[in-house]
């Protein structure tokens, strides 16, 4: 059994997807020798040569722009930002090419590339190096975009999103790289896109999530466990698409939720995952649902970080919050 | 500047095609021409959605268009409807594209250009994709790529460049240098004193040519062409011409250009010197030319009357195409819509 961290579990599921596909290829700044910032392409170029595992000049438009002609040609391009703050100068071909061009064409051009982008705050990065802009994404018609919490989420939905036939965007949680190990599963396991995972069974609340708040409502939850509170934990992994039954089925089940996500409150993902809850459970609420967020306000330096960052207290003190009403 | 042919028709050195695919070239021009003209009518008559006219850039487009082989790739804008139909891109699609269908951004399978470009200088670096995932595939294909001299100050024509240079990717970059984006003139554009010259700075071949010069057009995009196919790497290609027209149909040049410079370029019209070239050559008449340009105009009523009856938009039609297979929360949507419309009923 091959216990990874989400960092190697990805290493592991680019390995596979070079061996599984000859039409992929690993395309970013410094993804090849030095294995990327983060190094989850160690190794790769090594085993797959420079021309599978292409380091290319500092141009994230470029990078995005080549990968999208890649993959109208039918290659499966596998894109590095190096952080989300870095991805800002590709959006233009995100979301003017790579995301409606299966429109724009009738299906005669597709462009099934993906797009892994590190993102999230909490280990003292520079600026621009913590960002959480994953409702900009969402918001883009035509791209999908997942979040996996965990090694073997992160494994399954890396190969899903290799195979997938339209773009996605494959977003990593920075602070979770190397914090937690489990067993991945040998070979090409898959976790589907558009299905949320009930980590935790419960009655009582619904806590939803995804991607690096994840560790903070784990720690939630099992405090609240062992006050003898009953968490239902949905850790979403698909953004879009939005698994909205086991949403809206737990919700119903419990009749309360908190939803906490890092990004900025004002139009963030959390707002619509309340939208649908208020849409398609509001008579099951035995409760205001709550949201923990980040903060309206540029995310903070190293040493401002804890004063931004949902912490696990924000989130208890929402759950008990929530369960009091 | 690389010119063959004068505006009086004169040869400057050699012709680099021979007679039969002298009268080619003409005749595409001549049918470019009337389409054009034609689509400014059509838009006035409220036929198609705004149109952004070419005339003068006719021997840019023709000249460069016929340097490719059928299944090249050709990556242009909007206002490179000469070149994408010299391409295979049938009338009907470029002009379902103008009458608001997406119908017309699918080309037929075997045509591999992309629907154009609306937005400006993005475009070229999927030219350097695509060229290069061929050479990857084992393919021979190349791409060339068409924008003006405003996208040039885009950051996507840099990194275009800069990729295709460093990684030798068998690119065609044509700008066609019309004097004007939108009210901007080319001296506002850019420094440089030539765009051909910025080649120099990402290590490949620059040549400015006369635009207007279908010979020289077509010489220096044929040498590109080899180039890019032979494995020596991309060549930007300044093709120096003059939009006789508005950038669009929404727009007026009388507010930012005197009208002298038009007459100036009327001087140098591209179809005018190869008429002159090959009437020389018993090889025009004026009845020749009226058939060609009648069988055109009938052409694009065909063309147009295609476009116009394409089926009209529905639910599924925008539903459809956001991805391969369709969503919950999309069907949900479409539901939505579909019972809005019902009740509209």
């Amino acid at each position: 059994m091959a216990e990874l961290t989400i960092a190697q579990a990805l290493n592991a599921g680019l390995a596979l997807a070079l061996e599984e596909w000859d039409e992929a290829l690993v395309m970013g700044e410094d993804v090849g020798r030095t294995g990327g910032v983060f190094r989850i392409t160690d190794g790769l170029q090594d085993r797959f040569g420079a021309d599978r595992v292409i380091d290319t000049p500092v141009a994230e438009s470029g990078i995005v722009g080549v990968g999208f002609g890649m993959a109208v040609v039918g290659m499966r391009p596998i894109l590095e930002m190096q952080f989300m703050g870095f991805s800002y100068p590709a959006f233009d071909q995100v979301v003017n090419h790579v995301a409606r061009i299966r429109h724009r064409s009738r299906h005669r051009f597709t462009a099934p590339l993906v797009i892994r982008i590190p993102y999230g705050g909490g280990i003292g990065a520079a600026e621009h190096h913590s960002e959480s802009a994953e409702a900009i994404y969402a918001h883009t018609p035509g791209v999908k975009v997942v979040v996996p919490s965990r090694p073997h989420d992160a494994k399954g939905l890396l190969l899903a999103a290799v195979e997938d036939p339209d773009p996605v965007i494959f977003l990593e949680p920075i602070r979770l790289y190397r914090s937690v190990k489990e067993d991945v599963g040998e070979g090409p396991v898959r976790v589907a896109i558009g299905s949320a995972a009930v980590e935790q069974q419960g009655s009582d609340v619904t806590l939803i999530s995804y991607g690096a708040m994840m560790r903070e409502c784990r720690e939630a939850a099992s405090a609240m466990t062992a006050e003898g509170v009953s968490v239902e934990l949905v850790d979403l992994r698909s953004l879009v698409p939005l698994d909205v039954e086991t949403i809206v089925r737990s919700v119903e089940k419990t009749g309360r939720a908190v939803v906490v996500t890092e990004s900025p409150r004002t139009g963030g993902f959390a707002s619509e995952i309340v939208t649908v809850i208020q849409e398609q459970a509001l008579y099951s609420l035995q409760a205001p649902i709550r949201r923990v967020t980040g903060w309206d306000t540029v995310f903070p330096l190293k040493r401002g970080e804890s004063l931004y960052l949902p912490s696990t207290e924000r989130v208890l003190r929402a759950l008990r919050a929530t369960l009091e009403d | 500047m690389r010119q063959i042919l004068t505006p009086s028709g004169g040869l400057v050195g050699e012709a680099p095609v021979d007679i039969e695919m002298t009268v080619r070239l003409y005749r595409a021009m001549v049918f470019a021409r009337a389409y054009d003209r034609k689509s400014m009518s059509l838009q006035r008559q409220g036929r198609l959605a705004t149109y952004a006219p070419f005339e003068g850039q006719e021997a840019a487009q023709v000249g460069a268009a016929a340097a490719l082989e059928p299944d090249d790739w050709l990556v242009a804008t909007y206002r490179d409807a000469a070149a994408m139909w010299m391409q295979g891109y049938p009338l009907e699609l470029l002009f379902a594209g103008r009458t608001g269908h997406e119908a017309g951004g699918r080309p037929p399978d075997h045509v591999n250009v992309m629907p154009p470009s609306i937005t400006v200088g993005g475009h070229m670096l999927h030219a350097v994709g695509l060229s290069w995932a061929e050479k990857l595939r084992g393919s021979s294909r190349i791409a060339m790529t068409m924008f003006g001299d405003g996208a040039t100050s885009e950051g996507d024509f840099h990194e275009a460049m800069n990729f295709a240079g460093v990684f030798g990717v068998g690119v065609v970059f044509v700008c066609q240098n019309n004097g004007w984006a939108i009210s901007l003139p080319r001296s506002q554009q850019t420094a440089s004193e030539t765009i051909a010259e910025k080649a120099i700075a990402y290590g490949m071949p620059g040549v400015q040519v006369d635009g207007n010069d279908v010979f020289a057009v077509h010489e220096a995009a044929t040498e590109a062409a080899d180039r890019a196919r032979s494995g020596g790497g991309p060549t930007l290609i300044e093709a120096v011409t003059y939009r006789m027209g508005p950038h669009t149909t929404a727009d007026d040049p009388g507010r930012y250009r005197d009208p002298e410079d038009a007459e100036d370029w009327e001087r140098r019209d591209p179809l005018e010197r190869v008429r002159v070239y090959l009437s020389e050559r018993d090889r025009w008449s004026a009845e020749w030319q009226a058939e060609v340009e009648s069988r055109t105009f009938d052409e694009v009523e065909r063309a147009i009357t295609l476009a116009e009856s394409l089926y009209d938009p529905d639910p599924s039609h925008i539903f459809g195409a956001v991805f391969e297979s369709s969503t919950p929360t999309l069907d949900a949507q479409r539901r939505e819509l579909e019972s809005l419309l019902e009740d509209d009923d």
